[in-house]
């Protein structure tokens, strides 16, 4: 279970967002909106717990995250803008070698097997400087299929991908949450999840009725 | 604990083993440096034998600064230092494989090429080991102490030049032992006062500077 309370993101002068609060039980996904520079990535840093708040708090299972260090860590899964996918290494190696450092135990057959799902069969050994932006992205998507972390922050996953794609990942964020994990993202695109309950927020002002900055 | 360290070394072993350009232009000015002091300063062997370990150890300084900078800039272009921040180890651990794989990278071949070096200088086969033994005691801490100072400078413009000012005055102790072993062998006192002090350093630049860097690189992508 992850709640916040009352979260503020200043940056600079500037406060980007305030009282933002949200509660995100099992099996539930919470899909941050808002416009380009709202806070968005901003916001899934601070959940990450790369960044601290400038006020209010983040707690897991009711500890709050400052004190939970590597054990939340453990729990998580965190995609960024950047793929975090090294040119020089094949698809296979770079699944392999995230693997090893989140301390997953994840077998070359395995490795394979994600790839074959994501759309990079046959492509696993070479180089992934010769990839193109949207198979990159998939490369990096790869650690999903067989990530068992509970709680998944994806920022904008959909970026790049092709239709096929977006639907591949939206089914692996459905399974996530109905394995009873969480899931946090954020997107432009109107995607639907297959399973799991789905809770919006929005940053900073918008046009649809229900507005606010209180998810429930 | 120390699976991650292998793992870590292993990948930037991969790496750096892939980009080999890098580790050819620095082993490429480390030797042009040291061959230009013969032919700059002239061919008599007295003066060329008490220039030597200055000449290779400064040298080692400035080829350690050059590929310092790529430390973790690559890793942090990619977002990949950010999957190693948020890895369930302690970051420290992370930056000390690191900095254990930059020093077989760009360390060990210094050690391996001075004696071919030292050669030009005259320098006698006791001088010469002694000289090879204070490079590899102390190449480590330019490793671990120039981690610090990557960390610190990571993603300010003009990084470089910051970090050369930041870290060239913290590496005068290692210079000053460094070559001050070799001198100590040519005068006939005895290379182990220096070379313990040399080894402290490095003990404690390999070992306590990987935490100050994990803590300069949280501040840096916060």
């Amino acid at each position: 279970m992850l709640e916040a309370s009352n979260l503020e993101c200043v940056r600079g002068e500037r406060s980007l967002f305030a009282g933002v609060s949200f509660r995100l039980e099992e099996g539930e996904m919470l899909h941050i909106q808002g416009k380009n520079g709202s806070g968005k990535t901003s916001l899934l840093r601070m959940i990450c717990g790369l960044s601290p708040p400038a006020s209010g708090e983040l707690r897991w299972h009711g500890t709050p995250l400052h004190q939970l260090g590597e054990a939340y860590r453990a729990q998580l899964c965190y995609l960024g803008h950047h793929n975090a996918i090294k040119d020089e290494l094949t698809p296979i190696e770079n699944l392999l070698s995230s693997a090893r450092l989140a301390r997953e135990a994840l077998d070359d057959d395995a490795a394979l097997d994600a790839l074959e799902l994501v759309g990079l069969g046959g492509r696993e050994d070479l180089p992934c400087r010769y990839l193109s932006q949207g198979q990159k992205r998939r490369a990096a998507l790869a650690r999903l299929v067989h990530e068992r972390r509970a709680l998944w922050i994806l920022d904008e996953p959909y970026v790049a991908l092709d239709r096929a794609a977006v639907g591949l990942v939206a089914g692996l964020v459905g399974a996530h949450l109905q394995r009873g994990g969480l899931a946090v993202l954020t997107t432009h695109q109107a995607v639907a999840v297959p399973a799991g309950t789905v809770h919006e927020l929005w940053l900073g002002s918008h046009d649809a009725p229900e507005s606010g900055q209180q998810a429930t | 604990m120390l699976g991650v360290v292998q793992a870590i070394i292993g990948r930037d072993l991969r790496l750096a083993m892939r980009r080999q350009t890098d580790l050819a232009a620095m082993l490429f000015f480390f030797i042009i440096v040291v061959s230009l002091f013969p032919l700059g300063v002239g061919p008599e062997p007295e003066q060329l034998r008490r220039l030597a370990p200055g000449v290779l150890w400064v040298a080692a300084l400035l080829a350690t600064m050059l590929s310092l900078p790529r430390l973790f800039a690559d890793d942090h272009r990619d977002g990949t230092l950010e999957q190693l921040t948020l890895a369930p180890e302690p970051l420290g651990l992370i930056v000390l494989g690191k900095v254990i794989a930059h020093w077989l990278v760009a360390g060990l071949p210094l050690v391996v090429l001075s004696p071919v070096l030292g050669v030009q200088f005259d320098l006698e086969v006791d001088a010469l080991s002694i000289l090879t033994l204070s490079l590899l005691v102390g190449t480590p801490a330019l490793s671990g102490i120039g981690a610090i100072g990557a960390a610190l400078t990571l993603g300010v413009r003009g990084g470089g030049v910051l970090l050369s000012l930041l870290v060239l005055p913290l590496y005068i102790p290692i210079l000053i032992f460094g070559a001050g072993a070799v001198d100590a062998t040519l005068t006939g006192l005895g290379p182990e006062a220096h070379l313990s002090l040399l080894g402290a350093i490095a003990l404690g630049g390999v070992f306590f500077a990987p935490w100050a860097a994990a803590a300069a690189l949280r501040i840096a992508l916060e």
